[in-house]
């Protein structure tokens, strides 16, 4: 039968060392191992965008990657976009703008729109949609949230 | 999941013969965005998942204005769309590249899984037909070469035989006055299976006036992503214009045999063959021209 893995990774900034299932899933690993309750499972196949994460900086579904393929990989979840105790831009105008209800799938829009402003740190609406079409919301509408990334770029474009 | 092995080879060699050894239990995995999810929902089984990202050969992306283009078969989505190189030679793979999932799975998923999976409206396997690619096979008794519009024998089904690996697929130099397209239509903006999908490949004369030949594929129209032979030919030195296309769509049609399933009735689906090759036909001479 199989044996665990010894899997170490950075997360969030830090060195992080695991064991895991081979067939276990990276959001299973960093929610049930880690604690980093974070990403969330939403649909477990792909279609949602609620555990995103980002993987060496590209947002992937932490449900479609197994945690044995972290190795040696930069792991960035929502946990680790505040810096210095300190809300990003994003966190700061999805709360200003109401950009969430429920919020299951709020850190799944964070993480992609953290890494959409990174590419682009001046997205066009038609951008922001396309690019966070990967994240569903059943609750907002996507408008409130669409306008938090635009106001989020516009703060952090005025700050730089 | 189903408990399973993982390991991850990094030369063809070696994923081969752990391929034979493990005859029928191994399954390859690329980006993992459909592997995974058949996995976990038991449509298929694995004794152990053969993780081929750490290949060179499989993550290559060589684009070259003499020997054409060489993707590794695990090359993800984002990588290719992200190359201006191929974007510029060969826009109907990265417009396909461009729409398969979201952000999150371009950033896996890469076409090689896309064409091995064989779904029958899998977006990139048009636009790969149309560009004339061939997919390089490695396997127990070497390596062979099959036209990617051989590739796909039924819906889920490829012609690969037991113990091989798709390696890459090669894509002839970029031609002159030449360019290509692939749209799909869906009802929804975003995120959604094709529920048809045409790519178009054609040369111009150095005019621009004419069509010296083309290349038209179809998906979601029949068991297999299909070339549309007769349409390709009967375009070879028409002129370009709309009405050229419009006739094009309408031999292309004869090319799809679609079911009726909750995407679209087949009815729909032959309309909309025709209503997409003239489309892509279109975009593909604004790009020759342009």
């Amino acid at each position: 039968m199989t044996k665990k893995v010894q899997v170490s990774a950075t997360v969030n900034g830090e060195t992080v060392d695991f064991l895991c299932e081979p067939w276990q899933s990276l959001l299973d690993v960093l929610r049930e191992e880690l604690h980093l309750t974070g990403a969330k499972e939403g649909c477990n196949n792909g279609n949602c965008g609620a555990c995103s994460v980002l993987l060496d900086g590209a947002p992937v579904n932490s449900c479609l990657v197994l945690a044995v393929e972290a190795e040696g990989a930069e792991i960035t979840t929502v946990e680790g976009i505040a810096q210095n105790g300190q809300l990003h831009p994003l966190q700061q105008c999805f709360l200003e703008g109401a950009a969430l209800q429920c919020g299951i799938c709020t850190p799944g829009f964070l993480v992609t729109a953290k890494a959409l402003l990174d590419q682009n740190p001046n997205p066009t609406e038609e951008q922001i949609r396309f690019e966070l079409a990967g994240n569903l919301c059943r609750c907002t509408g996507y408008d409130k949230i669409i306008k938090a990334v635009q106001a989020a770029a516009k703060n952090l474009q005025e700050a730089n | 999941m189903k408990p399973f092995d993982y390991t991850a080879p990094s030369t063809i060699a070696d994923a081969v013969s752990l391929l034979s050894q493990h005859n029928g239990e191994a399954r390859v995995l690329a980006g993992g965005t459909d592997i995974l999810v058949q996995l976990r929902e038991g449509l298929r089984e694995a004794g152990i998942v053969i993780d081929v990202k750490k290949i060179a050969e499989l993550r290559a992306l060589d684009c070259c204005s003499t020997s054409g283009l060489t993707l590794g078969a695990s090359t993800p989505c984002a990588e290719i769309y992200g190359n201006a190189d191929v974007c510029n030679a060969y826009p109907a793979l990265t417009d396909a590249a461009r729409i398969i999932g979201g952000w999150q799975i371009q950033s896996r998923a890469s076409i090689g899984g896309n064409l091995c999976n064989a779904s029958p409206a899998a977006d990139s396997i048009p636009a790969l037909i149309a560009l004339n690619a061939v997919a390089l096979v490695a396997g127990p008794s070497g390596q062979r070469e099959i036209p990617v519009a051989d590739f796909c024998t039924a819906p889920g089904r490829n012609a690969l035989a037991a113990g091989e690996l798709l390696v890459c697929l090669q894509f002839p130099a970029p031609s002159a006055n030449a360019s290509s397209a692939y749209q799909r239509f869906i009802p929804r903006n975003e995120m959604d299976i094709a529920v048809v999908g045409v790519g178009s490949w054609l040369q111009l004369d150095e005019s621009g006036q004419t069509i010296l030949s083309a290349r038209v594929a179809l998906g979601a129209v029949a068991p297999t992503p299909v070339f549309a032979a007769e349409a390709s030919d009967w375009l070879a030195g028409k002129p370009a214009t709309e009405d050229t296309y419009r006739q094009a769509g309408e031999l292309a049609r004869k090319a799809a045999s679609p079911i009726s399933d909750m995407r679209g009735t087949a009815e729909y689906r032959v309309h909309l063959v025709g209503v997409l090759t003239q489309r892509t036909l279109a975009k593909a001479v604004q790009r020759a021209a342009g």
